[in-house]
């Protein structure tokens, strides 16, 4: 893992216009090809941190860096994967994943040809002409992570992905999304509120404070990889859990 | 702040509901029951019995026949128009007017609609008027009309543009505002231009409520060509019942309008099956 930060937020603070303070002074930096993880009580602001990253939303005051350059609008080098999938109801499985690539501008032969690979990926050849009307929730948010990463970001963000998924699905999801970032390697962001989920997939963890959020603390995760479930009744790793639901207890 | 502009300005309902407007006749069955051989045949029996009463009246002598013209008579009038061509020429006159008037009706209204869904200055700028055209009667001032754009086509185009033109405006506003925030905050997030957003995000999002409003506007805009023909026209199917009055000739005026409501029911048709081509993915949300 390099050092080199790729995505950096400067000095963030924001203020909606109704007078909630979401943000209070955050700065953070990702590591290329880092898998960091945002976790935090409720409306502590990790959306609207996350909005501000994706340059969907301009703060109040900071700035977001993306390759040393400042971001004022969203980039197609960052993907990003929201808590409803967000698929078009009317195009199929095939169509949603190449849509970023359509957007794009991007010769059909090649896209055909990463949209099948990425059909593969996430296991899903055989759903290629389905509607999402008729897909379970995991199926729609493997492809909506399938359409984050299919056109290559650098900086994938997720905004508690499987927060909608029943517990099962979850740590299904949590392992795919491991196999998937292995072929992938990306930088990704990733908001949960799940303490074991953010251990099982992350190099670090970031805690952030209750409104106005702050980053209160910064933990390693030096679990090897490959990871897998496996890891969640080991010693150090429920360990690792424990010291992190300290941090958020005393995060304020 | 939204409250105070009325109508065209309410909020997003769900965009997975059909609109009201639509009611195909088969949702008046309960679906629960399944058909079976009998209730197939129950319509037309239905149909035999209404057509059998009609001629028992026709036959009482209650009525002078040019009053109630008995069933055959009206169907042989029908079948004189249709050989010797007049009936297909009324029958093209007035659909000119109403597929001329519908696209010019449906056009105006959806770009208009997409104005006033996607700026609140159109929308609090044009929402008076637009609901004050709407309760002008048509019939009112389709004389006026007449005044202005002659007795040709012209009039009639107004006519029945005019009267779609506001069920169409209502379910586009509905539709585009109905588009789920995060689906424009994927499209952003994807750098799609101005016309990307639309051709693959709003267009496709407000086609149920879109095509909603065409099969209203399909059956209104009949109404609309008869209602200018009525006024003032030299052809048409509205003047074919206008012509039969004038000279008491039922059967013509009951011929004439057995065609004009077949006209309707079957421009009613082709958007339901414009619908039903389109709109795939949308019936498997509504299962």
């Amino acid at each position: 893992m390099s050092d080199q930060t790729i995505l950096a937020a400067e000095q963030i603070s924001h203020l909606y216009p109704d007078g909630i303070h979401a943000l209070d002074n955050v700065t953070l930096r990702l590591a290329c090809e880092s898998f960091v993880c945002l976790v935090g009580p409720s409306g502590c602001g990790k959306s609207t941190l996350l909005r501000i990253l994706a340059g969907l939303l301009p703060p109040g005051a900071g700035h977001v860096l993306l390759d040393e350059q400042p971001i004022t609008q969203p980039q197609r080098r960052i993907g990003i994967v929201f808590q409803k999938a967000n698929l078009l109801p009317w195009r199929t499985v095939y169509g949603n994943l190449s849509l970023p690539l359509e957007l794009a501008g991007m010769p059909v032969a090649e896209r055909d040809e990463r949209t099948l690979a990425m059909l593969n990926l996430i296991n899903l050849e055989e759903f290629a002409d389905t509607y999402p009307a008729s897909l379970s929730g995991g199926m729609a948010q493997r492809i909506a992570i399938g359409r984050a990463l299919i056109h290559d970001p650098q900086v994938l963000l997720l905004d508690e992905p499987f927060g909608a998924l029943d517990a099962l699905t979850r740590e299904q999801m949590s392992e795919e999304l491991l196999r998937i970032w292995a072929r992938h390697r990306k930088t990704v962001l990733m908001v949960t509120h799940s303490i074991p989920e953010a251990v099982l997939l992350a190099d670090r963890v970031l805690v952030m404070s209750p409104r106005p959020g702050r980053i209160v603390a910064d933990v390693e995760i030096p679990l090897s990889r490959p990871r897998s479930l496996d890891l969640l009744h080991r010693p150090d790793f429920v360990a690792l859990t424990e010291r992190l639901r300290h941090s958020i207890r005393t995060a304020h | 702040m939204n409250s105070r502009v009325q109508t065209v300005d309410e909020g997003r309902p769900d965009h997975q509901t059909v609109p009201a407007s639509s009611l195909p006749s088969t949702l008046l069955v309960a679906q629960s029951r399944p058909r079976t051989r009998w209730n197939l045949l129950l319509a037309p029996t239905v149909g035999i019995i209404l057509l059998l009463i009609w001629e028992g009246v026709a036959q009482s002598g209650w009525y002078a026949s040019f009053i109630v013209p008995s069933p055959v008579r009206v169907a042989n009038r029908w079948w004189a128009l249709a050989a010797d061509g007049s009936l297909l020429r009324h029958t093209a006159v007035t659909l000119r007017e109403v597929l001329t008037g519908m696209m010019v009706g449906v056009l105006a209204a959806f770009w208009l609609g997409y104005a006033i869904a996607k700026s609140r200055t159109a929308a609090y700028a044009l929402t008076p008027y637009l609901v004050a055209l709407q309760a002008v009667p048509i019939v009112a001032i389709a004389p006026l009309l007449i005044i202005w754009f002659g007795a040709g086509i012209a009039s009639k185009v107004i006519i029945c543009a005019l009267i779609v033109f506001f069920p169409m405006l209502v379910n586009t506003v509905i539709g585009i505002r109905g588009i789920p925030p995060e689906l424009r905050d994927l499209m952003r997030s994807l750098e799609a231009n101005p016309f990307q957003t639309f051709w693959h995000l709003e267009l496709p999002a407000a086609m149920p409520v879109v095509i909603g409003g065409l099969k209203v506007s399909a059956t209104l805009s009949v109404i609309g060509a008869v209602v200018g023909e009525f006024v003032s026209a030299s052809a048409g199917l509205g003047y074919l019942v206008n012509f039969g009055r004038g000279t008491y000739d039922t059967p013509l005026v009951i011929a004439a309008v057995f065609t004009l409501t077949a006209l309707a029911m079957t421009l009613y048709g082709l958007a339901a099956w414009l619908e039903h081509i389109l709109l795939d993915w949308h019936k498997a949300i509504q299962n």
